[in-house]
């Protein structure tokens, strides 16, 4: 075991800002991007769903007049 | 009849948006599991079993997000330009909304690199940043990634823009190799490759299995977020298609 104390741990031998700064933005890039595929995904199926049924609305009309 | 079919059931029957999207649905979790299992193990081995370094101290620990992340975004950039060739080739669909939904997930990465480059220079050289080969291709494979998005978002014409993306993500290719051997061809600041196929790693193993577990968590992840992603482009780009209109309409 490397750290004697969980302060040990979090100083990280005078190398806090780097090390933290590195694995903090890494872990934030890593859940914003999830986060915003996640999001596209829903968009896209509600978007797509909204057009299929605008398409239902105006095709079923035409096709009882014919 | 049913012998034609057979023969039809190659890489052409995966190539199919219809048969691919549900496929990629169900390979998701297995490849997010993977990613974040490595990952934690390659944390905890990475934070409290490798030893403090010698010469750099606790700052070498960067190096287990940095090399893997730097890995990544040459690696994604190759993977890209070989979907790109497929498509100019065979005019394959699938591998240009492939090589696209990889490239946000590959300029990603080489952000990390360069950011996690510089809180790793700023102790151990002195700087945050240096304009000497290593950084600056890889500062130029950032571009690359960001031009290649910006292209394929400035075209409205899916065919041109995947044929025009395409050709630039195969013309930038290049890059890669100077990326990588340039520590060997320049003088630079960087420090040379730790690991190569032809020498020992100059690492403690323990230190060698943390990076080798937080490079696999990152490939994983990459596959699990661009199966992701281009499940998202079929179904726009197939939006006519019967079936998306029943995957949308069924999938509530």
């Amino acid at each position: 075991m490397n750290w004697g104390s969980a302060t040990e741990f979090f100083a990280m031998g005078g190398h806090a800002l780097y090390v933290w700064g590195s694995y903090g933005v890494t872990a934030v890039l890593i859940i914003a991007e999830i986060v915003w595929v996640k999001s596209k995904q829903q968009q896209t199926r509600q978007r797509l769903a909204r057009m299929a049924q605008a398409r239902a609305a105006k095709v079923v009309p035409d096709e009882d007049k014919a | 009849m049913s012998t034609e079919t057979t023969k039809e059931f190659s890489w052409y029957h995966f190539a199919s948006p219809r048969t691919f999207y549900p496929l990629a649905g169900k390979m998701i979790p297995w490849f997010a599991g993977v990613a974040v299992i490595c990952g934690l193990i390659g944390l905890y081995i990475g934070f409290f079993v490798a030893p403090t370094d010698y010469q750099q101290g606790e700052s070498y620990r960067i190096m287990f997000i940095h090399v893997a992340a730097a890995w990544m975004s040459m690696f994604i950039y190759v993977i890209m330009a070989i979907y790109a060739t497929i498509y100019l080739a065979m005019n394959v669909r699938l591998a240009d909304m492939m090589a696209g939904a990889l490239a946000p997930t590959g300029a990603i990465f080489t952000f990390v690199a360069l950011w996690t480059g510089a809180l790793w220079g700023k102790p151990t050289w002195g700087t945050w940043w240096v304009w000497d080969a290593r950084l600056t291709s890889e500062l130029l494979l950032l571009f690359l990634y960001l031009g290649y998005l910006s292209l394929r978002g400035a075209i409205d014409d899916p065919n041109r823009a995947a044929k025009a993306s395409a050709l630039l993500a195969l013309v930038g290719v290049v890059n890669v190799p100077i990326i990588y051997f340039s520590v060997k061809w320049w003088n630079t600041l960087h420090q040379g490759a730790s690991i190569s196929m032809t020498k020992a790693p100059t690492m403690a193993a323990t230190m060698l299995t943390a990076l080798i577990l937080m490079t696999i968590a990152f490939w994983m992840y990459t596959i699990a977020v661009v199966l992701m992603r281009v499940r998202s482009d079929i179904l726009t780009r197939e939006r006519d298609a019967t079936w998306v209109l029943e995957e949308i309409g069924g999938g509530k």
